[in-house]
């Protein structure tokens, strides 16, 4: 597979983008490589997108500065805060013991006292040992204080499945703090997203919650001049169009982007044209853009990793059908994770996340096209 | 009871010679009732150890230090007066909080049972001296933070009585404007950081506070931010694993943190010693490096001695402290907990160590005010009392706009509306008639 991949990228048919998402899933060490392919333009991977926004915020403003276990020596478990430590120093770039609800507490109260904290996660699965803090502590303050006091903190961190680490550390937990009024909650796909959005929440005088994702940290986007300059921000709030199509809206955020985007080339070659939306911020959601592309395109296929029920494409399909009924041509589509905890054999577990196949016959049945009835498990 | 009459084993040679100038300091201006003790931390490899580092188990001599011992050791020879432990003034500032703590949780109860109040309400009845003996002792800028029971927390910190009163009937001009209610006091302007319901909950918090003094004073350099933070909880949340998370990292970066246990033997309805290992709750400062104080937490003075001294500590950046003040509610958990499981004896006993009244036997035996001044003190506290009812009352309801008010600091975070735009700028949702 390996060597018709190969053959594919020569003949220039598939973008190098989408030849590093696949290898990645065959060969997941595969991220060290990375650079050795294409370098047309200017390029950064989400890593170093993330780290350079850490970096330039924590240089414009004091008052911010990082915790979380292996941030600091250990250069960050997935090197996000790679060389902070040496810039910074040990009182702004902290080691935490592992005490979740406790480190996670002291950036909370950090945050009341006027710092503006970012607390990292070394995945968000455990965040559900400090969920409390990020929920009573964080979420609810500034409203249970009628406005006293204001928690500026950024809880970050990869968010779900990785590559063969199985179920309690494989979990989205978009749905999870999307429910929450008083949190935001980004999820960035590309460089420049990752870049903008982590600037926007540091900045931000909310408690925000950033769901990166481990398998996009290796991978590398074109990015503009604009993205690189220091002021770089992208809005809380909206989403981005990052494929025009006028049959079909696909939405997705984090890594499904790329696979939405992957099953619009397929499509297109089917005479299906696909809109593609990166959510970007999951709360609040830009219930406005989603409607208007579906109102343009009149079908939906919502695509996310996590578990299906009352997940993120169950309340972007509500949205849809309260306000865009009458546009609809066909039923919503949901794609999700599979209704089980992550499995850890390899081929269970790509069967337990959405592949491209799965968006691509999804669209396909919302544009009433025949599909072969075993795809449909 | 029983638990804190049995034998301590302290360590008390190997660190008479400590070098730490902060050691000594403490141990010589160590002062209180026969009550009051501290356990250093125990360190093996102490050079000049006279204890054989291999059986630490080996009783040692009871430091028991009495009252009079101590309070001679702070006589002037000069001054008629010195051989109190208060002035005057402190004496009537100390005595106004606890009348104002117990006459405002008095006329809680009333107004709950009349139905202007609702919920939660835990009263605080019994414990003033904690409060008082500590906050008195604060700046404006030094934080509180507190559980449920924080109503006289947040007067003794000077939150005007009328602004709890109100946000305790729901009214607008409450202090969280109605929207925290009784167990989630806030003020910024007051350095309250609440008010929590959960247990354990406001230790990290607390601890995060006193990081943010730290910060300040040595990454953004604001030399003179000294400030303190106070974390009050009870004995129940002394087994909660944030409790000790906690312990382990303010010790770990010497945060200007004081850990306040209110030991009132009773978690609802669960007893203290039913519920702990081993109840002596200050031995578990050691066990982390910092130290642990145990005090009469019925006597507002030795309470206002042992918080002086762990103050001091952390102004002067030598870390945390455990004080475990052994106190007792009069009433139940809550206004609701018919508090059928505590003893009637146990109530008696306690009841008869009132802080108040301890207080003003004190004042009167050593002649630092007349009754008549305290009977001035008491009237004045009632007319306040009056006055934040009336005030309360004539309060009106929170407008139905306020209801999506304050969900973020940036307003922008309810995201764009079906027009488009965001949904903050729609006159109607800051009116409240726009749909949720």
């Amino acid at each position: 597979m390996l060597g018709l991949m190969r053959r594919v990228s020569m003949s220039g048919s598939i973008p190098t983008s989408m030849l590093r998402q696949s290898l990645q899933r065959i060969l997941p060490g595969l991220a060290i490589l990375e650079r050795g392919y294409s370098t047309l333009g200017k390029e950064m991977t989400v890593r170093e997108a993330l780290n350079s926004a850490l970096d330039e915020e924590m240089s414009a403003d004091p008052k911010v500065f990082l915790m979380g276990e292996e941030v600091g020596e250990y250069q960050g478990a997935y090197k996000i805060t790679k060389g902070l430590l040496e810039k910074y120093g040990p009182e702004r770039v902290l080691d935490t013991p592992i005490t979740e609800a406790g480190f996670t507490g002291i950036g909370v109260g950090a945050a009341y006292y006027g710092l503006r904290p970012v607390v990292e996660f070394m995945t968000f699965n455990f965040s559900m040992q400090a969920i409390d803090h990020i929920i009573n502590s964080a979420a609810k303050m500034n409203y249970m204080s009628a406005g006293n006091i204001s928690v500026p903190i950024v809880f970050r961190g990869p968010n779900g499945a990785a590559a063969g680490v199985s179920s309690q550390h494989s979990q989205c937990y978009g749905a999870w703090y999307a429910h929450v009024p008083g949190l935001k909650v980004l999820s960035p796909y590309s460089s420049e997203d990752a870049r903008g959005l982590l600037k926007a929440a540091i900045r931000d005088p909310d408690p925000v919650v950033f769901l990166e994702n481990e398998i996009l940290y290796g991978q590398s986007f074109p990015i503009s001049d604009e993205v690189l300059d220091s002021s770089f921000c992208l809005p809380i709030g909206k989403a981005k169009i990052e494929r025009e199509g006028k049959d079909v809206t696909i939405t997705a955020f984090s890594k499904m982007v790329g696979y939405a985007l992957q099953a619009a080339e397929v499509l297109s070659k089917e005479g299906i044209s696909a809109e593609v939306i990166n959510l970007r911020s999951l709360r609040p959601l830009d219930r406005a853009a989603i409607n208007a592309s579906v109102r343009k395109t009149t079908r939906l296929v919502t695509v996310e990793e996590g578990f299906p029920q009352h997940g993120i494409g169950a309340e972007i399909c509500a949205s849809v059908v309260e306000e865009s009924f009458e546009y609809l041509d066909a039923p919503v589509e949901r794609i999700a994770g599979a209704d089980v905890p992550m499995p850890y054999a390899a081929n269970l577990e790509r069967l337990a996340v959405p592949q491209v196949d799965n968006i691509v016959n999804a669209v396909k049945r919302a544009c009433f096209r025949s599909v072969p009835v075993a795809a449909a498990a | 009871m029983s638990a804190f009459t049995a034998v301590k084993v302290l360590a008390s040679g190997p660190f008479a010679g400590r070098s730490s100038s902060g050691d000594k300091a403490a141990a010589s201006a160590w002062i209180g009732s026969s009550s009051c003790r501290i356990l250093r931390p125990f360190h093996p490899h102490q050079p000049f150890s006279s204890v054989s580092s291999s059986s630490p188990s080996i009783l040692r001599p009871i430091q028991a230090v009495s009252s009079s011992d101590v309070l001679s050791s702070k006589i002037e020879p000069n001054s008629p007066l010195s051989n109190l432990l208060i002035t005057r003034e402190e004496a009537l500032d100390l005595y106004e909080d606890m009348v104002l703590g117990r006459s405002f949780e008095d006329m809680c109860a009333q107004m709950y049972y009349r139905g202007k109040m609702f919920g939660f309400v835990h009263l605080y009845n019994g414990q003033e001296a904690v409060s008082t003996g500590f906050i008195r002792l604060l700046k404006k800028e030094d934080s509180v933070v507190s559980t449920y029971r924080d109503h006289v927390h947040a007067l003794s910190k000077g939150v005007p009585a009328r602004a709890v009163m109100a946000e305790l009937f729901g009214k607008a001009t409450g202090c969280c404007r109605g929207q925290g209610g009784s167990m989630h006091m806030f003020s910024a302007e007051h350095n309250l950081l609440g008010g929590f319901a959960f247990i354990g909950e406001g230790i990290p918090v607390a601890t995060g506070a006193a990081f943010t003094s730290r910060y300040r004073r040595e990454v953004l350099k604001e030399a003179n931010c000294d400030y303190v933070t106070l974390a009050f909880f009870g004995d129940g949340t002394c087994n909660n694993g944030q409790f000790f998370e906690c312990l382990n990292m303010a010790a770990l970066w010497k945060l200007p943190i004081i850990f306040v246990v209110e030991n009132n033997l009773w978690a609802i309805g669960m007893s203290h010693l039913r519920a702990t290992s081993d109840p002596e709750i200050w031995k578990k400062g050691p066990a982390f490096g910092m130290p642990g104080f145990h005090v009469d937490g019925m006597d507002v003075l030795k309470v206002r001695e042992v918080a002086k001294e762990a103050i001091g500590r952390a102004r002067r950046g030598e870390g945390p402290t455990l004080v475990e003040c052994e106190t007792y509610r009069f009433r139940g958990h809550s206004l609701a907990d018919p508090d059928e499981l505590r003893n009637p004896d146990e109530k008696a006993r306690y009841a008869a160590r009132d802080p108040i009244v301890a207080l003003k036997k004190y004042v009167i035996e050593h002649n630092l005010a007349t009754e008549s001044d305290l009977k001035a003190i008491e009237k004045k506290i009632d007319e306040v009392i009056e006055e934040a009812v009336e005030f309360a009352d004539a309060s009106p309801p929170p407008p139905r706009s306020q209801l999506l008010e304050n969900v973020f600091a940036d307003p922008r975070g309810f995201g764009i509306g079906p027009d488009g735009k965001y949904r903050c700028e729609d006159p109607g949702f800051t009116q409240g008639t726009a749909e949720v």
